[in-house]
């Protein structure tokens, strides 16, 4: 078995999901709490809160980051047969389990799940949006526009295949939540273990490390990723790990001028003067004190990737077909853009809720580092 | 200085040896030929026959650094993978393209530079002139309402995908004014009409991050100590900023300028694909499309190449420019 068996393996386990939710929320929660007992950050969070637009958009990424939450909690489904009963494998007697299974998402928005029209029909129509053949009682045809299933139900009208459109782009939030997230959170130890270690022992180590991310850096991120995928098959996993590679260069650069810079500070000699092990006069005394450009640059990444995410799926290297995400919703309405009348509805779905995700995360993101970096503070 | 630009030199030789490198792990031993036929030929009803036979033709089942059955050591070492499909880039004979035996990508890319150049060219300059023009405008009224909204708008810019632009621009313009064609590509000066739609849709793109990246250059240079001085002499706000801020901010404004230079001939990718016009992007793009990894190992390498000797230009022209660095 090779590691991209490994990987998809995991990704379609809800065990795996599950638990990683579960520990990063207890990370994020313990962090919070370790966070907000220090004067200086309990001061960058007054300041970033200081303005009611900041709030908002904090507000609005909570909601976000809920619902993609709720979207990676699931269990799998039993495959049942008509009488209700669990169907069980013929070779091994095991309960056979549905492989995509079903989310606490799905369950919340089960009436958008099951409000499958035929095809195509404008947001809130009574009527479907395109003709067909109609049988009337009296046994004659017309060729009319038949009535929905759902009428004025689809508030952002459904697609081709007759899928709600406000389903897709909601199920798509965990999507782009994920690639954000889990990039970042890839590339954030690569980043602070190689710029530390590089800016801390300098010499060789230093020059080694370097060159690993000058080598990496010389290639466009697009057309690495694209090397990478088109070898790869399209998915969600690959996409995120592709991505957390090509993206730590720029933050251990960062990371390495930094921690150059601490080395010398008096705190640091006297640490060494007093023989602490190198590993925790790093631990100890220089992450804590880069941790303000991690999460700087974590936040306004974020966004990046995002639109980097779309323009990928557009390409056709991005989260493939059966995953539900913003970039595949544009790709699928470059040619609905193109019929007559033309179905604006899928792209003009993803375009409110990508942008509902990257003004705030791009707001918040300008407001932290307004509060965090020492070196835009004027007062 | 001499031996200064000598080891620039050496150091990027060196860099793009590990861009090659990296480039033949990821093909070669992260994932094999094999793998690259099944992904073309596709998963199901494939034998392993046919898998040897698309090998073959595009001579990837060579041994991979030692070819025991040829004749010759030269010929033992080159008729190999890592000769053919490796070392061969360094020189710039890329070969074949996979999906198209006779098409040589060499020739091909030489083709498809000027109309790329044709269209990033004018997206790069204007868009560099109304950026640097409105970002110092915004930083002339820094704290005001000006300010405040043009930033705005530009995190408002920022927040939409490219996609969005290309899409909209092209049905808003193309298909319901009419003002220009929705997509095409003519060679000589015919080729304006077809391109300036998606040069305007370019400089839309780049303005949000744009004002934004060259007013935080603008405000880092007026909180220096050079510019109070010119206050002090009782210098306009409007000279101080223009005459002397401007030229100091060109250091910053110029490393990002010939940085993003490699960038111009590969193009724009998204509006070479939507816009049908013949270059390297849109190469690139119907590369991926047809799963044509000779073309995309070509080009990861030819951008590679590009950017590495513009940042050894960039770290040379330093040297004439900041005589800091060239005592160093």
């Amino acid at each position: 078995m090779n590691i991209g068996e490994i990987i998809t393996r995991l990704w379609e386990s809800w065990y795996f999901h599950n638990s990683i939710v579960g520990i990063l929320v207890v990370f994020f929660a313990v962090l919070i709490w370790k966070l907000s007992r220090r004067d200086y950050w309990r001061e960058a969070f007054h300041r970033t809160f200081r303005r009611p637009i900041i709030t908002v958009s904090f507000v609005i990424l909570c909601i976000y980051a809920t619902i993609a939450l709720l979207d990676s909690i699931g269990y799998h489904t039993t495959i049942k047969d008509e009488a209700g009963i669990a169907l069980r494998s013929k070779t091994t007697g095991k309960i056979l389990r549905d492989k995509k299974g079903i989310t606490v998402l799905d369950i919340l928005i089960k009436p958008l799940k099951h409000s499958k029209e035929k095809t195509y029909s404008a947001p809130l129509a009574k009527k479907q949006f395109t003709k067909e053949v109609i049988v009337n009682d009296d046994g004659t045809t017309r060729r009319d526009y038949p009535l929905l299933k759902h009428p004025n139900k689809h508030i952002l009208g459904t697609d081709k295949i007759g899928d709600d459109v406000l389903y897709l782009a909601i199920k798509s939030i965990r999507t782009g939540i994920v690639i954000g997230a889990i990039t970042t959170l890839i590339a954030i130890p690569f980043a602070l273990l190689f710029g530390i270690t590089a800016g801390y022992f300098g010499g060789l180590i230093d020059d080694i490390i370097q060159y690993i991310y000058t080598v990496l850096a010389s290639i466009p991120s697009l057309l690495l990723i694209a090397a990478f995928m088109i070898l790869a098959k399209q998915g969600l996993p690959q996409l995120c790990i592709i991505m957390g590679i090509t993206s730590w260069t720029s933050l251990c650069r960062v990371l390495r001028g930094e921690t150059m810079k601490l080395r010398e500070m008096e705190y640091v000699q006297a640490a060494k003067a007093m023989g602490i092990s190198p590993f925790r006069i790093m631990l100890r005394h220089i992450v804590p004190n880069t941790m303000h450009i991690v999460l700087i640059t974590a936040v306004l990444g974020f966004s990046g990737r995002i639109l980097s995410e779309a323009i990928l799926s557009y390409l056709g290297i991005g989260v493939g077909a059966d995953t539900l995400s913003w970039g595949m919703m544009i790709a699928d309405a470059r040619n609905e853009m193109t019929r007559d009348p033309v179905v604006w509805w899928k792209l003009a779905a993803s375009f409110i809720f990508m942008i509902g995700l990257l003004l705030p995360a791009n707001l918040f993101g300008d407001a932290l580092r307004d509060a965090l970096d020492p070196r835009l503070r004027t007062d | 200085m001499f031996s200064y630009t000598i080891r620039r030199i050496l150091y990027a030789l060196l860099v793009l040896l590990g861009v090659n490198a990296l480039l033949f792990l990821l093909y070669f031993k992260v994932f094999s030929p094999d793998d690259m036929a099944a992904r073309v030929l596709g998963e199901k009803r494939v034998t392993q026959e046919d898998l040897n036979n698309w090998k073959h033709e595009h001579g990837y089942d060579l041994p991979t650094f030692y070819n025991k059955s040829a004749g010759t050591l030269w010929e033992r070492c080159t008729e190999t993978i890592f000769w053919t499909k490796s070392i061969k880039l360094f020189i710039f004979e890329f070969g074949n393209s996979d999906n198209n035996t006779d098409s040589n990508i060499g020739k091909e890319v030489k083709q498809r530079i000027p109309p790329s150049l044709a269209l990033s060219l004018p997206i790069f300059f204007a868009s560099l002139l109304a950026n640097m023009i409105i970002a110092m405008i915004v930083a002339f009224y820094r704290a005001t309402y000006i300010d405040t909204w043009v930033l705005i708008l530009c995190v408002i810019m920022m927040s939409i995908s490219a996609l969005y632009y290309i899409i909209g621009g092209q049905y808003l313009f193309g298909i319901l004014l009419r003002l220009a064609p929705v997509s095409g590509y003519s060679h000589g000066l015919s080729a304006a009409k077809f391109l300036i739609l998606p040069i305007f849709i370019g400089i839309i793109g780049s303005v949000g991050g744009g004002i934004r990246y060259y007013r935080t250059i603008f405000l880092e240079e007026i909180n220096k100590d050079y510019i109070r001085t010119a206050r002090a002499k009782g210098l306009t706000e409007g000279r101080v900023l223009f005459k002397h801020a401007l030229k100091n901010a060109m250091i910053p404004i110029l490393t990002n300028v010939v940085v993003s230079i490699p960038f111009l001939i590969m193009g724009n990718l998204l509006l070479e694909n939507f816009f049908g016009i013949p270059g390297l992007g849109s190469y690139l793009v119907d590369a991926i499309g047809k799963q044509d990894f000779a073309v995309i190992r070509s080009m990861v390498f030819l951008s590679a190449v590009l950017y590495v000797s513009a940042l050894v230009c960039v770290d040379i022209s330093y040297t004439f420019a900041d005589p800091r660095i060239r005592l160093k």
